[in-house]
């Protein structure tokens, strides 16, 4: 069925209104969007890590998740939903459970790049019918934009400060979609919110419904942390996508498919421009710098065109 | 000579007193509420030629001092509660492979994530036995900003001179409250740096202890080519499994804290000449019994204070001996009871102690104190 914008909209809401997280974030939207392509009779499991979703979403007496929720420790969440699912697919092979459950864990890039690695690679490596979803929002939000190592390079952070020796953080963004594809799991798919979420939903629909591990990376811009005006959301992350660099892709039984293709490819500094995060790269003495990443981008879309057969 | 005050934070006066004591290495993680003190020294750092890591979890970064500290660079590490567990096997390692380094953990309320933003001392007695084995180890508590600074100075001497790990316990309230604070100019402090081998390499044993029980330590990339190990080992570095070295080993290991007790242990005292009743406190809650003090003492009260300074190991002797001279210890704390415990042990059959406890996040009040003094007067 061909997606319908105003049909998925009308499916109840997971993630309520009214939870505390910041205008303009991307955590949000990427959250209710992938709970609404749950079918409706299904359930669903949520595991967070520590991060601003899980801090700013159940505030007692409140709660804005309408499904299962566990906070997990930190760095652990991937190993947390891997305990509720075995024991459900235990309980449900022994038919003492009725109903369908998903599992699906969120994490932050610091929940998921650095401290929860390991456990979310223990997760996938296992084979649990789960998600694996990370929201990233290129730094620790929640303790006050530190850097992760899903950091770009140079952006400025309170750990990797741009100033008069150093402009921003020295090292490239780690590839985790491409080293969850190394997992070699039945699913992968990396995106964020663009076109009315569709890219977003279908994969969601597509790693929820495959059987077996699956895991979406999901760009999700923080207006503190990136510096942008809060309605620009959905600009910044169009931006991301038409200068490729946050392609839309996925890998499905091991076959790299790429999902857009922009009809012209803009250049870097559209889409670093309107972020404060990067303003230190607009001095006149930083343009080599500018050069350096997009040539570092135009390398990796190469890299990826090539994966996909689309070279 | 012209002195400068400065308003500044628990977590700021920290990375100073840090950076003054020599600290050319930090390897950390963010966690509230600590962060502060990590980009502090990602931004001080660079300036006096020394190095910030950001690691990729807390394990990581205590792993990270280690090596750094195995170079020969005065090396910290700072966390917060759930941090702070996620450190503890390699605190262990830290104590048995002696390794100079400084954990600073600002408590924050727990078990787990807790209470983040919000103060608590429940770290007592994970400070002392959070890693497995018996260990040495030497906390320090600070409360005050200025206090802040001295004891990281502190920290570092003490670990540099017993290759012991020191952990600096601070809490939410101290990290993050502001003080208008004078530091000391860096002539009037004293630092001491490991002892370093004077033999040369084909002669070094590094762990072989001279008189005062400590081994001299080389620098990795010297010239010493040594092993280190979290396994038991001789003087060598190599594992042994003789039931004679591990014996020796864990013993002496204990030892260089107590032979040096009266080096390592530091405390005040307020008001204890003629006093019936002790408060004894420590870190954020010490500000609150000292103000309970004063209001008694304005009403007639004979109430004395005490504040462990060095709070592991405990200033046994010191509060034995204050024990036999009052009728009562009352022992305020956010946490359930935990040095409450140390103190229980120490007046058995000789003074009563009684408990001020708070574990919701907010601190204990001077009219709590005096509250429970006025009940047990």
């Amino acid at each position: 069925m061909a997606y319908n914008l105003k049909q998925v909209m009308n499916k109840p809401e997971r993630l309520t209104g009214g939870h505390r997280m910041c205008a303009g974030c991307g955590a949000p939207p990427v959250v209710r969007t992938i709970l609404r392509a749950l079918k409706p009779e299904d359930h669903a499991v949520c595991g967070a890590a520590t991060g601003c979703l899980e801090v700013s979403t159940f505030l007692y007496p409140y709660t804005a998740w309408r499904e299962s929720f566990i906070h997990s420790a930190f760095e652990n969440v991937g190993a947390t939903i891997s305990g509720a699912e075995a024991a459900y697919t235990a309980l449900k092979r022994k038919g003492k459970m009725d109903d369908t459950y998903k599992f699906i864990a969120f994490g932050g890039d610091g929940g998921t790049y650095d401290i929860g690695l390991q456990s979310l690679s223990g997760a996938m490596e296992r084979g649990h019918d789960m998600v694996y979803v990370c929201y990233d929002n290129e730094a620790y939000m929640n303790t006050g934009i530190q850097r992760s190592s899903g950091t770009p390079k140079y952006a400025d952070t309170t750990t990797s400060p741009q100033g008069t020796v150093l402009p921003g953080k020295q090292q490239f963004k780690k590839d985790l979609t491409a080293v969850m594809a190394a997992h070699h799991i039945p699913y992968v798919a990396q995106t964020t919110l663009t076109s009315n979420f569709k890219d977003l939903y279908e994969k969601a629909e597509k790693a929820i419904y495959t059987k077996g591990p699956a895991f979406m990376n999901v760009l999700a811009p923080c207006p503190r942390g990136w510096r942008y005006d809060t309605p620009d959301l959905m600009a910044i992350c169009k931006l991301a996508v038409d200068t490729c660099v946050w392609p839309l892709y996925e890998v499905e039984g091991g076959v790299w498919k790429l999902n857009y293709k922009p009809k012209k490819k803009l250049p870097v500094e559209n889409y670093l421009e309107p972020q404060g995060r990067f303003k230190h790269l607009f001095n006149k003495e930083n343009k080599h710098l500018l050069e350096e990443l997009q040539k570092d981008i135009d390398m990796k879309w190469e890299d990826l065109l090539r994966r996909c057969n689309e070279a | 000579m012209k002195r400068k005050h400065r308003l500044m934070q628990g977590n700021e006066a920290c990375v100073e007193g840090a950076i003054a004591a020599g600290m050319k290495f930090y390897a950390g993680y963010p966690i509230t509420p600590s962060t502060e003190i990590a980009e502090i020294s990602a931004e001080k750092l660079p300036l006096v030629g020394g190095k910030f890591i950001q690691m990729e979890d807390e394990i990581a970064g205590m792993a990270a001092i280690i090596g750094a500290s195995l170079t020969g660079l005065k090396s910290m590490t700072a966390t917060s509660g759930p941090g702070f567990s996620l450190k503890q096997e390699n605190i262990g390692y830290a104590a048995i492979a002696e390794i100079p380094c400084v954990i600073v953990n600002v408590q924050r309320g727990g078990p787990s994530t807790g209470l983040p933003t919000s103060p608590a001392q429940g770290d007592v007695m994970q400070a002392r036995w959070g890693t497995h084995g018996d260990h040495p180890i030497i906390a320090l508590t600070p409360s005050s900003v200025r206090e802040t600074f001295d004891l990281t100075v502190r920290a570092f001497n003490l670990t540099e001179k017993y290759r012991v790990p020191v952990i600096l316990l601070m809490d939410e309230v101290i990290g993050h409250m502001r003080e208008k604070v004078e530091l000391p100019d860096p002539s009037e402090l004293t630092i001491i740096d490991r002892k370093r081998p004077t033999c040369s390499s084909e002669d070094y044993l590094p762990f072989m202890p001279e008189a005062d029980l400590v081994p001299p330590m080389a620098d990795f990339c010297t010239g010493y080519r040594y092993h280190v190990t979290g396994l038991i080992h001789d003087e060598t570095g190599f594992p042994s499994n003789s039931y004679q070295v591990a014996d020796q080993l864990i013993r002496r290991l204990m030892d260089k804290i107590e032979m040096h007790k009266e080096d390592i242990i530091t405390w005040e005292e307020e008001n204890t000449e003629d006093a019936e009743i002790l408060l004894l406190a420590y870190g954020c809650t010490a500000r609150a019994a000292k103000a309970a003090v004063k209001a008694l003492r304005s009403k007639g009260v004979k109430v004395g204070f005490f504040r462990p300074i060095t709070i592991w190991p405990f200033p046994e002797e010191r509060v034995r001996e204050l024990a036999e001279k009052v009728k009562t210890i009352v022992v305020p704390e956010m946490n359930l009871g935990q040095l409450v415990l140390e103190v229980e042990r120490l007046c058995n059959n000789v003074t009563k102690v009684e408990r001020v406890n708070k574990i919701n996040g907010e601190i204990i009040y001077p009219e709590e104190i005096i509250r429970k003094v006025e009940e047990v007067l």
